[in-house]
């Protein structure tokens, strides 16, 4: 989450038509993405997915750039497990390279661009989502327009910025060790130094987790009766065209690989 | 009822408080935390609620705001916040977006909710279900009553330890409280963002010329007792067993009670510490007795705000005639005026062993991998002196006491450790091995849990001997000297992280001493201490000068500054503006003033 969030602020348009939709139909349209091409594994309807999401991006508010600096970690897990599955994969088709017990064949590549671009095809929705929305707008979408409990989606929302402290922590924890002279024993001796760093952060994140909660608790949260909102998500006629350009995308998808023939259920 | 249209005037009605034999034992415990509690706090009083560490100031205060239920314990007696039981008081229904009581706790960061400074201000009230449409006058008007210096939409990410404990006040007073409660409001906040936040308080409650405030009743629970004098017209003093001890109008108490409460470790005003016998003196006063070595002055404790008299400062020359050789040269050089400036060292006069025991040269410093936020630092460490690195919040002090502590890699520049410290390993801190730094640079960490590994104070005093290959007898001898030296001996085999802040405090600062190194690096010793650790610390520092130790003190505490530097064996250095530069004592050092 913090890796997809860095990145400078001019990535960003914050005006443009889907940065500024609901949180709610932008995580509709990153559902409807991921529901489809959990479908079926297949370079069509993936390669189709991927370029209708990227012709719409001029629309998202996130510069390509922008994207890749967010959402390089996406790349970074779909090349090498595209790569795994061509070596790996199940063969068949002609022999395309053959080094030792690793060979490469035409179903096992197309096996393979298939993962790759099935990986980013879902990933892509997902960083613009997080890269165009505020936390809090999507807590209040979350609880006011997708009805969702508002004491967990608060919490939630809560437990998001302790998690924020957690690298600083995990700093000082480390120089604290190092002080007490721990941690250069040889790789078990770092082993334990390291659970027991892990442990140690836990306590502190929850010790600090129970008293914000007690905050919490002290200015109202929880006390019956009906909540307020100061910040009210509305649900406008463009949040319904997100949605149906999400719709558009997936139907054309899965229809282009329906007719090529590659589609096929990956369930069964 | 409130209308949206009075923001000028915040009207809220006050609430009282009453206890009868009202007493709470946290579950698991078999000490109630207090018990027989009988107090009546009216409507619109302002109260400051004082007592021993452990006294449970802080447990009424959360039981007064309906926080502690069933589960957490049991209580006894009757604990009323406007004529109903305290629990129900909290979920009540009152008037919308309002609360019967308000609750400002100690730690700022465990307070802010949500992103947004002015979201953070309207969740109370959304949670009271105050219409939407009147939440942001409200907010505002919480905003502008505490002084609030940035919009609604700054980021709370951004803000210091002062303006986020503002922000929460902002928070709690957005619901009108009949009743606020500030449970230790600045004692992890640093001095100028302490002042504010009273300011703060006053202006809430209209003791400042704001146009409008709350007329809620106050009780104020804090170790530091002067910036309050302003605020409260009462002052009721608890203890664990005796329930209400001292109750008052707040001078009277104070001139009562002053030097009982300061020996107890309130930081009482100086003018009510002095009972009849004379001005609260040393350790032994303060029920903070220390064995010094021989070595040491038998000089004064002077707790906060307490000037010395010139002549009873002197037998810290005594002491030193008395003391080692060598340590003599070091100090009445140390005492000369021209040392306060950087780059002039101790060593360049003196002796071969009062050299700088570390140098830092055009040094950088940073955290993690952020850009760095000091650069150009020139200082050096000397034996047998405090060296003072003081400057605003988020200035870079605690991070250049982390590189200084070898702890953390300088990002431009270099940090040198003389041989006599450095010995085989090489002359920089940051390649020494865990094992080989901790008997050469001790690190004090300001949160004392950071640094605790082991599961009592015997074993996590016995981690750094054992990591640094000392010999079992010997290892044992030391660690029975440092338990008793800093009288943790009854806490030997306790939880250190049951242990209350300030034996915490001399536990982390004891793990640093039992592998004894030559260099000891505090961040923040006395942040929140009560006024006897305080002075076991200040103590502690004097008689480990006296055997030579080079002390690197980042800290906001101008009397531990003002101690050490007017007895000639501190310097100070303001941190600020991306570098360091010297401080000049404000007075003449006391050793110039003997020798004329």
């Amino acid at each position: 989450m913090t890796v997809l969030s860095l990145g400078a602020d001019r990535d960003l348009r914050p005006d443009a038509f889907v940065a500024r939709a609901n949180p709610v139909a932008k995580l509709v349209v990153a559902l409807l993405v991921s529901l489809t091409l959990l479908l079926t594994v297949d370079v069509v309807t993936a390669g189709v997915a991927l370029a209708l999401e990227a012709a719409v991006l001029p629309w998202c508010g996130l510069s390509a750039a922008g994207l890749l600096r967010r959402g390089w970690i996406v790349v970074a897990g779909a090349v090498p497990a595209g790569l795994v599955t061509t070596w790996l994969g199940v063969d068949s088709g002609e022999v395309l390279l053959a080094v030792g017990p690793v060979t490469v064949t035409q179903g096992s590549l197309l096996a393979g661009c298939a993962i790759t671009l099935r990986i980013l095809s879902v990933g892509l929705p997902g960083v613009v989502l997080l890269a165009t929305t505020d936390p809090t707008d999507l807590a209040d979408a979350l609880a006011q327009v997708a009805r969702l409990p508002h004491r967990f989606v608060l919490a939630a929302l809560a437990a998001m910025r302790l998690f924020a402290l957690m690298g600083s922590e995990w700093e000082s924890l480390g120089a604290a060790r190092r002080a007490r002279g721990i941690g250069d024993d040889g790789v078990v001796g770092r082993a334990r130094t390291a659970s027991g760093q892990v442990l140690a952060l836990l306590v502190l994140v929850i010790r600090r987790g129970t008293r914000l909660a007690m905050a919490m608790e002290a200015r109202g949260f929880g006390a019956p009766g009906a909540r307020t909102w100061a910040r009210t998500s509305r649900v406008r006629r463009s949040d319904l065209g997100v949605v149906l350009a999400g719709v558009v995308i997936v139907t054309v998808a899965t229809v282009a690989g329906i007719l090529a023939g590659t589609w096929h259920l990956a369930l069964t | 009822m409130h209308d949206a249209s009075d923001l000028g005037v915040v009207a809220a009605p006050a609430v009282g408080l009453r206890a009868r034999g009202w007493g709470w034992r946290h579950s698991g415990r078999t000490a109630w935390a207090l018990r027989g509690v009988d107090l009546d706090i009216a409507p619109g009083e302002r109260v400051l609620l004082l007592g021993p560490s452990g006294a449970g100031k802080s447990t009424l205060l959360a039981a007064a705001a309906g926080l502690l239920d069933d589960g957490a314990g049991e209580s006894e007696g009757v604990l009323e916040v406007d004529g109903l039981d305290a629990r129900a008081a909290r979920t009540a229904p009152g008037a919308p977006g309002t609360s019967r009581t308000g609750l400002l706790l100690q730690d700022p960061d465990a307070q802010t909710v949500l992103a947004r400074c002015g979201d953070d201000v309207a969740f109370g009230l959304e949670n009271h279900g105050l219409p939407a449409e009147l939440i942001w006058p409200r907010v505002d008007d919480a905003l502008r009553l505490v002084g609030f210096p940035y919009d609604r939409a700054h980021a709370t990410s951004a803000l210091s330890g002062g303006e986020r404990q503002r922000l929460a006040l902002a928070g709690v007073v957005a619901m009108r409280p009949g009743l606020l409660m500030l449970d230790e409001p600045t004692a992890m906040i640093d001095p100028d963002g302490a002042r504010l936040l009273v300011e703060s308080v006053a202006g809430v409650v209209g003791l400042s010329p704001h146009a409008g405030s709350l007329r809620s009743t106050v009780i104020v629970v804090e170790h530091r007792v002067e910036q309050w004098l302003g605020v409260v017209d009462r002052v009721v003093v608890l203890e664990a067993a005796g329930g209400v001890i001292a109750d008052g109008p707040a001078l009277d108490v104070l001139a009562e009670q002053g030097p009982e409460l300061f020996r107890l470790g309130v930081w009482v005003p100086p003018r009510f510490r002095a009972g009849a016998g004379g001005p609260a003196r040393s350790a032994e006063a303060t029920g903070a007795a220390v064995p010094r070595g021989e070595t040491v002055p038998r000089g004064e404790t002077v707790p906060r705000g307490e000037t010395v008299p010139r002549g009873e400062t002197v037998p810290r020359d005594a002491a030193v005639a008395g003391g080692e050789t060598e340590r003599a040269d070091a100090t009445s050089v140390a005492g000369s005026p021209g040392t306060s400036e950087p780059g002039r060292t101790i060593g360049s006069d003196g002796p071969a062993r009062s050299l700088p025991a570390l140098t830092a040269r055009d040094l950088a410093v940073r955290r993690g991998r952020l850009a760095p936020v000091l650069t150009g630092v020139d200082l050096d460490v000397v034996p047998g002196e405090v060296l003072f690195l003081t400057g605003p919040n988020g200035s870079g002090k605690s991070t250049l006491a982390l590189a200084l502590a070898g702890l953390t890699a300088p990002a431009g520049g270099e940090l040198v450790a003389i041989p006599e410290l450095a010995g085989a390993v090489g002359p920089h801190p940051v390649r020494w091995r865990a094992r080989d730094l901790v008997t050469r640079i001790g690190t004090v960490f300001q949160e004392p849990q950071h640094q605790f590994v082991a599961g009592s104070v015997q074993a996590e005093l016995a981690v750094g001997p054992r990591q640094a290959r000392v010999a079992a007898p010997d290892a044992a001898r030391r660690c029975a000297e440092v338990l008793g030296r800093l009288r943790l001996g009854a806490l030997a085999l306790a939880n250190p992280f049951t242990l209350s802040g300030g034996e915490q405090r001399r536990l982390s600062v004891a793990t640093a001493l039992v592998t004894r190194p030559g260099v000891l690096v505090l961040d923040e010793p006395t942040f929140g201490q009560d006024a006897v650790t305080w002075a076991v610390l200040v103590d502690l520092l004097r008689e480990l000068l006296g055997s030579g130790t080079a002390i690197v003190c980042a800290t906001h505490d101008r009397d531990l500054v003002e101690t050490f530097v007017d007895e000639g064996r501190g310097r100070e250095l303001r941190v600020g503006d991306g570098t360091v530069r010297p401080v000049a004592p404000t007075v003449a050092p006391i050793a110039a003033v003997v020798a004329g």
